[in-house]
């Protein structure tokens, strides 16, 4: 009962200060908006970028084209043996009529060009399209396909086509990748310290403010919980709200702003895949961010209010 | 109930607050300290509700050896010493119930006994019909007298009154001593300290005078002419 007693004072009290302190606490959670909005907006950024660099190595493949008069047996083992290598993820097999039909597709807008295949019969080879794993070290499937009984096997009019250009264009989105990630980790540690400095900050002017109610607690035997939880409570306060902003901002900017922002990344990235990535992930992400808040929130308080509870102990 | 056995408090090289003091104080003892500012007074009583740690020496309250009092201990042993300071240190946001019953939250005492305890004490230090007020409606003696209500409150054995009427005119001075007679009758170990020479001359109590850090003498009924 006793604990019960206290342990709601404590929280009664906190929530009492943190309305009393109100100026005071915006300047805290203020801090800790930014640095929660950063945190989060670099794990969505994040995600987009991987989601991007995703979507544009799944579409790079390896299309060796087959001279038109290969038997299937031969067909059949030069695949066999393709899925046997290592980085290999896929095999298909495209046939003239395959190949021919996509070809069409892919121009169906364009007349002249859909005259010329049908003025010569069929002049599109079929070919065998591979998936790597890896579309960034597809060398030993090159030196495979290069060997002089697998050459044979190929149309000598048509180059193995290695996606060789949106290869460079992946490894540049990889490495912006990794840089954005580093100076996103930067920013967010940078913050995260700015923010407890200045909750520091904010709570040692509330203690300085209550010094004499502190010390007269003290003597009259409040333990150090009795007079910390207020300060913690308070503390954990700014971070729920702080992250409760954070997350409505981040919302804002993907709902409200996406279409801008879509405009503004050159079509590189996909901002609609980060508003579905936030939408399917709001409640982890709310949670975390809740998590984050209350920890800083929580640190800091207990650090800066842990001078002015010290008992004299020096003789 | 205090035992103080040879102790030394020093500040620093050149300021020795006490020099080796021994007093036994009796349970529903009335001890009056009498010396003058900076004789060791105040010193003496901080030691008591372990603000300061002595130098040297050992003291022991109500069973407690201070040597082995640990930290996080403190709190609880100061839960068993009522004090009232002679700037009364109320809280000034809180009105007179608030400040008595702030005594009692802090040990996580429930709302309705809270409710219950803080008139009856109120009574006993004659501030009945005075719970709403806010600390500066009252006059300084009243103010006193609040003090004392959180100090006893709790219900300590000891009660330690550090000058308590050093701020107050003799008229409210003399409310205030008889408040802690009254306490001392019902049983709480009083330890005053005062230079108020008409109030030892009308208390005809123990009191033990401090000088130079040291006990000059301890007489029991004793007034001014005896120091």
């Amino acid at each position: 009962m006793k604990r019960i007693n206290t342990f709601r004072r404590v929280i009664r009290t906190g929530l009492l200060n943190f309305v009393r302190n109100a100026w005071l606490a915006i300047a805290a959670m203020a801090v800790m908006v930014v640095t929660l909005t950063t945190i989060l907006f670099s794990v969505v950024a994040n995600a987009t970028f991987n989601n991007t660099i995703e979507q544009i190595t799944s579409k790079i493949n390896i299309s060796v084209y087959l001279k038109d008069d290969i038997s299937v047996v031969q067909r059949n083992a030069l695949m066999e043996d393709l899925r046997r290598q290592p980085n290999v993820k896929n095999v298909t097999y495209v046939s003239k009529i395959e190949a021919l039909a996509k070809y069409r597709a892919d121009n169906a807008n364009n007349q002249s060009l859909l005259q010329a295949v049908s003025e010569t019969g069929n002049p599109l080879p079929a070919s065998i399209s591979i998936d790597p794993n890896d579309p960034t070290r597809i060398q030993n499937i090159k030196d495979f396909l290069d060997k002089a009984e697998n050459k044979a096997l190929q149309d000598p009019q048509s180059g193995t086509s290695y996606s060789g250009d949106r290869k460079a264009a992946i490894d540049k989105i990889s490495h912006a990748t990794n840089v954005l990630q580093r100076v996103g980790v930067a920013a967010v540690l940078v913050f995260a310290v700015i923010s407890v400095l200045i909750i520091f900050n904010t709570i040692q002017m509330a203690i300085f403010n209550r010094r004499d109610e502190l010390t007269i607690m003290r003597l009259l035997g409040a333990t150090t919980w009795y007079i910390r939880g207020p300060f913690v409570v308070e503390s954990i306060m700014y971070g729920i709200i702080a992250a409760v902003a954070s997350v409505a901002i981040i919302n804002a900017i993907f709902v409200t702003a996406a279409s801008a922002l879509q405009a503004s990344s050159l079509g590189l990235l996909d901002i609609n895949y980060s508003a579905q990535y936030f939408r399917s992930h709001f409640w982890a992400l709310l949670g975390s961010q809740l998590l984050i808040g209350v920890v800083i929130g929580a640190v800091s308080s207990v650090i800066a209010t842990r001078r002015y509870l010290k008992f004299r102990t020096s003789k | 109930m205090i035992l103080l056995d040879r102790v030394t408090k020093i500040y620093n090289r050149k300021s020795t607050a006490l020099d080796r003091i021994s007093l036994h104080v009796e349970p529903k003892e009335f001890v009056i300290v009498v010396g003058q500012s900076g004789a060791g007074k105040t010193t003496l009583l901080r030691l008591l509700t372990r603000e300061e740690k002595p130098t040297s020496g050992k003291i022991v309250i109500g069973g407690v050896d201070y040597d082995k009092l640990k930290d996080r201990d403190i709190p609880l042993l100061r839960r068993k010493i009522g004090v009232v300071f002679q700037d009364f240190k109320l809280l000034p946001n809180k009105t007179v119930f608030e400040n008595v019953a702030f005594a009692l939250e802090i040990v996580g005492m429930g709302n309705r006994e809270i409710r219950h305890t803080v008139p009856r004490v109120l009574d006993i230090v004659n501030l009945k019909g005075k719970e709403r007020n806010m600390p500066y409606e009252l006059s300084g003696g009243e103010r006193q007298r609040v003090a004392i209500a959180r100090a006893i409150v709790r219900q300590p054995k000891i009660l330690i009154a550090d000058e308590p009427t050093g701020n107050l005119d003799p008229k409210h001075a003399w409310d205030v001593i008889k408040v802690l007679e009254k306490i001392n009758r019902y049983g709480t170990t009083v330890l005053l300290t005062t230079h108020n020479q008409d109030i030892v001359n009308k208390l005809k109590r123990r009191v033990v005078t401090i000088e130079g850090g040291r006990v000059a003498s301890d007489r029991a009924n004793a007034t001014y002419e005896h120091l």
